[in-house]
């Protein structure tokens, strides 16, 4: 890329050893907020100092589940809405992984929902990565469980009807032990958040919203990307610790950010140790006690 | 650029992939320093990206990089002005950086 011999500078984007370069240019479109995400990922990746070859990452189908691919780490691309449970086989097999989920509102709270809220009972030690979008992007901008009121879609062409999901409070409720959202626009903010979860051990959820400039900004006549982006740094409000419950989103209404739910529980692998030292003694020996990297 | 060279700025620029930019203006709009524009030529997909147009005022920041979509473009800091030149002037991708 350059020549460095002059200069003792290194000149090379900080993103690029983390990506599959010969994949690039990506497919998402014009002002799409993935690749910011993408962005905010590797430098929380960078500043935990994490040994790459002990992060993995898996994704479902849609626009962000293309992340698993760009990625250069070791990385699945799995079926519709299955990420969570590869993700769990992938990190029960092999506990010194870190596994990081990187997928979209529709994968992870539609067709892989069921996943997600048992993942989250069972406090799967997994990093949730949720790039929200309010939208079935691929597919052609379809209603999703995170559309909300009022915003016309593809297949609700008179505005949507249906109540949508305020997904931290769908994690919290069911024992993520750690839930933040934050938007595009806040970018290092997501880059911290990204970088907690990656060391906070347990099941974590990060919603991270992102404008759909060609279908969902499209269809309700919002602008570019740039404009969505706007819009979040006008109607944002940052509410650390704020309870769940009021979060949730109206469509152009205000937008509580923050980092809402920071606790500890024993993770799955914890608990069946604990659980069955209890009960057999000495004769069990514990699976995996090494995990989590810490 | 013209009455001395300030003290703070100045010691950063950016560098610009043009080929893999999509000109969708997240850079521009929330540079800090407010210091790109958009080029006036087209790059080979007919978007025109982004060029650093006060770079007297660029610190190097590299929110432009974290911003980026494409991961065309990110933003660095150097020592002195002096290193700068020198980068700028050995990076190919840089449009207006000298």
């Amino acid at each position: 890329m350059t020549e460095t011999e002059v200069c003792d500078v290194e000149l090379e984007n900080p993103v690029m050893p983390y990506l599959r370069q010969e994949r690039l240019p990506h497919i998402w479109c014009p002002g799409c907020g993935i690749g910011t995400t993408v962005n905010c990922f590797t430098r929380a990746l960078t500043d935990s100092g994490m040994d790459l070859d002990k992060v993995a990452i898996v994704s479902g189908i849609g626009c962000t589940g293309r992340v698993a691919g760009y990625m250069n780490l070791d990385s699945f691309h799995t079926t519709h809405g299955r990420a969570i449970p590869f993700a769990t086989g992938l990190k029960l097999a092999n506990p010194d992984l870190k596994v990081v989920v990187y997928s979209g509102d529709g994968d992870l709270s539609a067709i892989g929902g069921n996943h997600l809220v048992h993942a989250a009972r069972r406090n799967m030690d997994l990093m949730i990565v949720c790039v929200n979008n309010f939208t079935y992007g691929m597919t052609g901008g379809q209603v999703a469980p995170t559309t909300p009121l009022g915003a016309t879609q593809t297949t609700m062409p008179y505005g949507n009807f249906e109540n949508p999901f305020n997904l931290p409070f769908l994690a919290d409720a069911c024992g993520a032990v750690y839930v933040a959202r934050w938007t595009v626009y806040h970018v290092k903010q997501l880059a911290k958040a990204m970088l907690e979860g990656l060391r906070k051990k347990g099941f974590v959820f990060i919603e991270a919203m992102a404008p759909c400039p060609t279908l969902y900004s499209r269809r309700n006549r919002l602008g570019d990307g740039v404009d969505q982006l706007k819009y979040y740094k006008e109607k944002s409000k940052v509410v650390n610790g704020a309870d769940t419950k009021d979060v949730g989103l109206t469509f152009q209404g205000e937008i509580t950010v923050g980092k809402f739910v920071d606790r500890d529980r024993p993770t799955w692998l914890d608990a069946m140790n604990e659980h069955y030292t209890q009960h057999f003694g000495e004769k069990y020996v514990p699976y995996g006690v090494s995990h989590g990297q810490d | 650029m013209s009455d001395g060279e300030p003290v703070k700025k100045g010691k950063g620029t950016v560098f610009v992939k043009p080929e893999v930019c999509k000109g969708c203006s997240y850079c521009i709009d929330f540079c800090p320093a407010h210091c790109l524009e958009f080029s006036r030529e087209f790059n080979r997909k007919g978007y025109h990206f982004p060029v650093l147009g006060r770079p007297e005022d660029c610190t190097g920041c590299d929110l432009c990089g974290l911003y980026c979509p494409d991961f065309a473009i990110f933003g660095m800091r150097f020592k002195d002005i002096e290193q700068r030149r020198q980068a700028a002037a050995l990076a190919p991708q840089v449009p207006a950086g000298s």
